[in-house]
């Protein structure tokens, strides 16, 4: 996402960068462009009007046109205000301290909640406490199966009456929590709209019941010009003590994002971004404002990568590396580690400058998957020494992984590009990318 | 047509549901007022805030400027008038061709659009308004992705009481589309409607999936007219046109229904899709009950949007 943004922005700052003097009128037609960007990203009117002021009134000082480089200087400019509308610094979830702590989760119809409540669970899951979900959503159809497919599916405990009102359940879920030592529950209520009064008013009640130590709003990061409306609401009527940006892997030019923190005062502490129970991560204001500039994000890589990989089986990974013994059983376990951390596009563009190269290119996860059935059709033997596989081995591990021989040769040919880079990286040229990962 | 009865008082009472609705904002922007540039950049905001777009909105205050020019006006209520022929014409560009009636049946309605837009329940209303009109309807539960999706479709189709067609969880969605498809024949249902799983267009792989569902329709029913309907949440901003794009790429796009146009949203977004490609509006959803489903009509929504509350 952001990246229709991003192109916009890139063009009006090539203007800058170019232009070794900036004269005041320089940056005003930029901060014309900048605005318009803005708007055409769905930025609430408002928040981009007063924005270009603000980046405007500190650019045209005489520090800045005076400097060195003042393309570079305005660039800057944008990127700390950026920053600062997206809230300064990340906000984390409230901590799981006593129990049970509750999250209660709301929002419109299909803004995600749902889907969020099973990423809060097997995120706590993972910090070994144990979560409860709570389905609280009586009204749409099947809504209670929903959350408890996805409970089972993580393997949590999963909580539901029937024929009760969302306040009796609430409440008794908490009840149920404090008798059976849950960490965290987890209230899934029902959509509505923000002009729902009498389903604003059952929001209200359950609040007052549970007092929930975080009160999440998920917002639908393709809202319009409407998602500042919403979350004023529902922070009016609530005191919402976050938000949570949902379905961030799309291309939705982010403007909710950059709105909402502004108009409300209230912090995005969330960003979903894919379909799996692990996409999921912090909002960290600083690192998305580089994103949104084609920065890159390489800090929220290396986490992603301490994160989800193994680092025993890294060490032995590089020590291969450095020995330049790397074959396809390696190559297998590396595809695993690379799953865990998230949808690949989302991930390439953290690196910087590879957005850029990456445009257009869409990254299908099934070539993955394509790759790993035709090295699960080799022998070992074969995994292991790649150098003996000849033609007739090749039309065998073809037929055996559904695939053409020539999609084998192009792996082949794809493994020993890679072992040259690997090679490459032995020499220190690939230093920035995180340890024990694949510099794809 | 009983379902029809009181549309544009139902439309009416849902975009004034709000105070600071499109055109209440600009009635009294325009107020009294003579018609000058500030004026002009007032309708502008309030334009944008309601989800039209930049391009689409520098075209409608060009428009503006230019009949004014030509029928010498000068005062902002006449504008409001103009703003409302203009808006009217954007979105009559590409009417809406939503018949079902054909010697061939089934019609096939393959119903699509990204995740939490309201699919599942636009099809329950689909269904519903369908059967009302003595038609006979088959729904294929091809959302075999989504927890409990099919559970979900599946009490759509009791409460509107039609056929429906399902397999597990995590079945292949194309063979689902197929038996339907088969079944949709054998039982001479005037229509199919195919439930969809929720999918951003920035996915290739899903994307693909969707293709390979219409394919194998085709397959089954090589006569069979099949339709694509893009379903839009009414509150989505400019990423609209974007969706509208891709999906059209894969699967081709017959038709869009807005939905969820109860709440504050405006659902401008329509101005700038019709103003950018050649796709109709269909249906608009109001609410969520069963009848809430609206055909659209772009007249009556532009006069709508404008009257006083």
């Amino acid at each position: 996402m952001f990246s229709n943004l991003s192109d916009k922005l890139e063009v009006v700052f090539k203007k800058l960068r170019g232009a070794g003097k900036l004269s005041e009128k320089n940056i005003k037609d930029s901060m014309r462009e900048v605005r318009q960007a803005l708007l055409e990203a769905d930025v609430n009117y408002k928040v981009a009007k007063r924005f270009v002021q603000a980046v405007q009134e500190k650019a045209v000082g005489e520090e800045v046109l005076r400097s060195i480089e003042p393309g570079q200087q305005v660039i800057k400019i944008v990127h700390d205000e950026l920053v600062q509308l997206l809230g300064g610094k990340a906000e984390p979830l409230a901590p799981i301290e006593k129990t049970p702590t509750v999250y209660m989760v709301c929002g419109l119809q299909g803004s995600g909640k749902t889907t969020l409540c099973g990423k809060l669970a097997l995120m706590t899951k993972r910090k070994n406490k144990k979560p409860l979900l709570v389905a609280a959503d009586i009204y749409r159809p099947a809504a209670v199966k929903q959350l408890k497919v996805l409970a089972d599916s993580i393997a949590v405990e999963h909580f539901s009456i029937d024929g009760a009102k969302p306040q009796e359940i609430c409440k008794k879920a908490v009840a149920y929590a404090e008798k059976n030592f849950i960490d965290l529950v987890i209230l899934d209520t029902a959509g509505r709209l923000h002009i729902d009064d009498e389903l604003m008013k059952e929001l209200e009640e359950i609040k007052a019941l549970v007092n929930p130590d975080e009160l999440l709003l998920v917002a639908d990061a393709m809202t319009g010009q409407d998602a500042v409306k919403v979350a004023e609401q529902f922070h009016q009527r609530l005191s919402i003590t976050g938000v949570v940006l949902s379905k961030l892997d799309g291309d939705a030019r982010g403007g909710a994002a950059l709105s909402i923190r502004e108009v409300t005062g209230c912090p995005i502490k969330l960003a979903s971004i894919g379909e799996k129970l692990g996409d999921i991560e912090p909002f960290h204001p600083d690192r998305l404002a580089s994103r949104i500039l084609g920065m890159g994000d390489i800090v929220t890589l290396v986490e992603k990568a301490q994160e989800n990989i193994n680092q025993e089986q890294a060490m032995k990974m590089q020590e291969k590396l450095l020995k330049a013994k790397f074959d396809f059983e390696d190559f297998l376990q590396q595809m695993d580690q690379l799953k865990k951390m998230g949808p690949l596009d989302s991930l390439l563009k953290m690196i910087p400058g590879v957005g850029k190269a990456l445009k257009g290119i869409t990254v299908d996860e099934r070539d993955m998957e394509r790759m790993v059935a035709i090295i699960k059709s080799m022998t070992i033997e074969e995994r292991r020494n790649p150098m003996i596989i000849d033609g007739s081995r090749k039309k065998r591990i073809a037929r055996g992984s559904g695939n053409s021989v020539q999609a084998v040769n192009q792996l082949l040919k794809q493994f020993h590009a890679m072992q040259k880079m690997f090679h490459n990286m032995n020499k220190g040229r690939l230093k920035g990318l995180p340890k024990g990962m694949m510099p794809f | 047509m009983t379902i029809m009865f009181g549309t544009f008082e139902k439309l009416k009472k849902s975009l004034s549901k709000t105070t600071n609705r499109l055109m209440g904002q600009i009635s009294q922007v325009v107020r009294r007022r003579k018609l000058d540039d500030d004026l002009l950049d007032e309708i502008e905001e309030i334009l944008i805030e309601a989800d039209v777009g930049v391009s689409a909105t520098m075209y409608l205050i060009e428009r503006l400027k230019e009949t004014a020019r030509e029928r010498k006006l000068t005062e902002g209520e006449e504008v409001l008038a103009v703003l409302k022929e203009e808006i009217a014409t954007i979105l009559s560009r590409h009417p809406s061709a939503a018949s079902i009636e054909n010697n061939i049946s089934p019609v096939v309605w393959l119903i699509v659009g990204v995740n939490g837009v309201g699919k599942t329940t636009t099809i329950g209303k689909l269904a519903t308004l369908f059967a009302h009109e003595g038609k006979k309807v088959i729904i294929a539960a091809c959302d075999t992705f989504r927890a409990a999706a099919i559970d979900q479709i599946a009490i759509w189709a009791e409460r509107s009481n039609v056929d429906i067609i399902k397999s597990q969880e995590g079945a292949d969605p194309a063979s689902v589309a197929f038996d339907a498809a088969k079944a949709a024949a054998a039982r001479s249902a005037d229509i199919l409607l195919v439930d969809t799983a929720g999918r951003l267009h920035t996915k290739a792989n899903l994307m693909e999936e969707l293709k390979k569902i219409r394919r194998v329709i085709t397959k089954a029913l090589p006569e069979a007219p099949i339709y694509s309907k893009l379903i839009i949440d009414g509150s989505t901003g400019q990423n609209a046109i974007s969706q509208v794009k891709v999906f059209t790429d894969a699967v081709g796009c017959d038709g869009i229904i807005v939905t969820k146009l109860d709440g504050t949203a405006k659902g401008g977004v329509m101005i700038a899709v019709a103003q950018e490609l050649e796709v109709p509006v269909d249906f608009i959803g109001l609410g969520e009950g069963i009848d809430d489903l609206q055909r659209f009509d772009p007249k009556q929504f532009a006069e709508a949007l404008c009257s006083d509350a």
